[in-house]
């Protein structure tokens, strides 16, 4: 009972009336930085997990705990009010009060603090999150970015027990997204409060996340730590979903000139510098159908990297197959049936698998 | 002009208007929140005196208030005055009157308040009232004060209700509508034209205003 009462449990089921039936089962300490994501297609119940979390949809059966207090409890009725829960809730579009300034957003939740003590909490925010100066502004004055920093700094200002983040980078343009990645990791440990967050975004959820869930049509299909499920699918199924077939530990040597040099297993890889790292540990994440495989080395190619690669295994998914290969670090490449025919693939035969640096993302570890 | 008629239809506006907001407000709050089927009930009912003849609404509450009606007892034995042929009678029919020109606005008006910025603030632990005060009505205020308007305006301009229930009586329940008709029997047509007059410009006046302020929309 110790135990649990140290974490978030999470074990109900939401009814619809179209018969749709999301299930929803797992666990994550209640104190300190971790997070969970919940990842799947749209439409496979994320979201909907996340508002039974909050107390703004009211599951049918089963129990929600966080520590020592009940949130919800079919079978003896408990349903606490959002109020109640002390959660922060990231919207996906920020839902920011348009009425009110930058600074009375953040304070929004803040208002049985005294003043001081409001003032001092929004100041510190601002500050973390690098809005400072922006206090007198409207929602509508601000970038997409600063919009979504606002939201953040609103949601964790009350100090919530549990921060839910729906698709927090998703309404960003592509290069912010990546910059905001990484700083919204830092900001989350330096706020120190555990998270459940929901996308569909591979490298968001590699990035942000300590546990992954993999949800499709409402059933959870696998879940563990982020790493381990999105390397090692445990169906099609899921390495559907999750998209990206290798994820693995590696070290950012080097930035320069836009260009990073990254160090995985005994390979060196040459990638594109996403912004925002420094050297030091990393993921390296690749998708499947990325990879090239030739039978000897090509005397000129753009590709950057040309890795001499064992087959370790073969398994075919339909029209395509799934090439698991050793090249210093485990690789999986996913090529047509046709090609993998063509190339008379075998375990246990040298390749070289090719990879443009474009197609290596690194994410900071 | 019948300045005790101007007087009187005034106070019966500012009141009407008044008691609208308390009344309408919370009506409309439950109105634009709840899940429940029979609010097309409810709204329906609010609805009812737009389409019916000012005459039967007049008619049923001349009944309801009554002397021997429960409601007319109670209130002569508390105020000593019959409640139909009286200020309170007339207030009362006019509420009645007007609930859906101000009830539909305000309904409409927090109806389209972004669903998310309540839940958010649901989250952010600011109670259902909190909310409503802190959120729902800075951003449903154009809708709110068109229907307190409309209300006011509609009041001023109410004519068989009035009569019905309130008779004809000089600086009590003779309103300016009330007092044309009263010229026009006795062939005063100049007071009568004048009046009128004066109620048209005070509608497009009130109009132009209802007009202005649908297109301001708070946060844009």
């Amino acid at each position: 009972m110790s135990e649990r009462s140290a974490e978030l449990v999470a074990d109900f089921e939401k009814r619809y009336r179209s018969g749709a039936i999301v299930r929803a089962a797992f666990a994550q300490p209640s104190q300190g930085f971790f997070s969970t994501v919940l990842f799947g297609p749209s439409g496979s119940g994320k979201t909907t997990i996340l508002r039974c979390l909050a107390g703004l949809e009211r599951p049918e059966g089963g129990t929600i705990r966080n520590g020592p207090q009940t949130w919800f409890d079919a079978e003896r009725r408990v349903h606490l009010r959002p109020q109640a829960r002390g959660v922060g809730f990231l919207f996906q579009d920020y839902a920011l009060f348009p009425h009110l300034t930058v600074e009375r957003n953040v304070g929004y939740g803040l208002s049985r603090a005294s003043r001081a003590l409001r003032r001092s909490r929004v100041a510190a925010l601002m500050d973390l999150l690098g809005l400072s100066g922006l206090d007198r502004r409207y929602p509508r004055e601000l970038s997409a970015g600063q919009q979504q920093r606002v939201a953040l700094a609103r949601a964790v200002a009350p100090r919530p027990k549990l921060l839910l983040l729906d698709e927090p980078l998703s309404a960003l343009d592509a290069p912010t997204r990546q910059t905001l990645r990484g700083e919204l990791r830092r900001a989350l440990a330096t706020l120190a409060t555990p998270a459940v967050l929901v996308t569909h975004d591979p490298l968001e959820a590699v990035a942000l996340a300590d546990q992954a869930v993999v949800l499709n049509g409402g059933q959870i299909r696998q879940k563990g730590p982020i790493h381990e499920v999105f390397s090692r699918p445990a169906d099609p199924t899921v390495a559907r979903i999750v998209g990206v077939e290798t994820i693995e530990p590696a070290t950012l040597m080097d930035v320069c000139d836009g260009l990073a040099f990254v160090r995985a297993g005994s390979a060196e890889l040459l990638a594109l510098d996403p912004g925002g790292l420094t050297p030091g540990p990393v993921y390296v994440c690749i998708r499947g159908e990325e990879v090239t495989l030739e039978r000897s080395e090509p005397a000129q190619s753009s590709a950057r990297n040309r890795l001499p690669a064992r087959v370790i295994a073969i398994h075919p998914e339909g029209a395509t197959v799934r090439v698991l290969l050793d090249c210093g670090f485990s690789l999986t490449a996913q090529i047509t049936r046709p090609a993998a025919e063509q190339l008379a693939l075998a375990p246990g035969q040298s390749v070289v698998a090719q990879l443009k640096a474009p197609a290596i993302h690194l994410v900071a570890r | 002009m019948d300045w005790a008629a101007v007087r009187v239809t005034a106070e019966l506006a500012a009141c009407t208007t008044f008691i609208l907001f308390l009344l309408g407000l919370p009506l409309a709050y439950w109105a634009a929140t709840t899940r429940r089927w029979w609010r097309v009930l409810v709204e329906a009912s609010i609805a009812l005196p737009i389409l019916l003849p000012p005459t039967v609404i007049g008619f049923y509450l001349l009944v309801a208030t009554g002397p021997h009606s429960p409601i007319g007892r109670m209130f002569e034995k508390l105020t000593g005055d019959l409640l139909p042929f009286s200020f309170g009678g007339i207030l009362l029919g006019s509420v009645v009157y007007n609930l859906p020109f101000a009830v539909r606005p305000f309904t409409s008006a927090l109806a389209g308040v972004d669903r998310r910025l309540i839940e958010a603030s649901w989250c952010l632990g600011v109670s259902r009232a909190g909310t409503f005060r802190r959120v729902m009505l800075p951003l449903a205020w154009p809708g709110i004060l068109t229907g307190l308007v409309l209300a006011f305006a509609h009041t001023v301009g109410e004519f068989g209700v009035v009569l019905m229930l309130g008779g004809d009586r000089p600086g009590v329940t003779r309103t300016l509508s009330v007092s044309i008709y009263d010229s026009v029997q006795s062939l005063d047509y100049t007071t009568a034209g004048r009046t009128s007059l004066a109620l048209v410009l005070f509608a497009f006046v009130v109009l132009s205003i209802t007009y202005g302020l649908q297109r301001r929309v708070p946060g844009v």
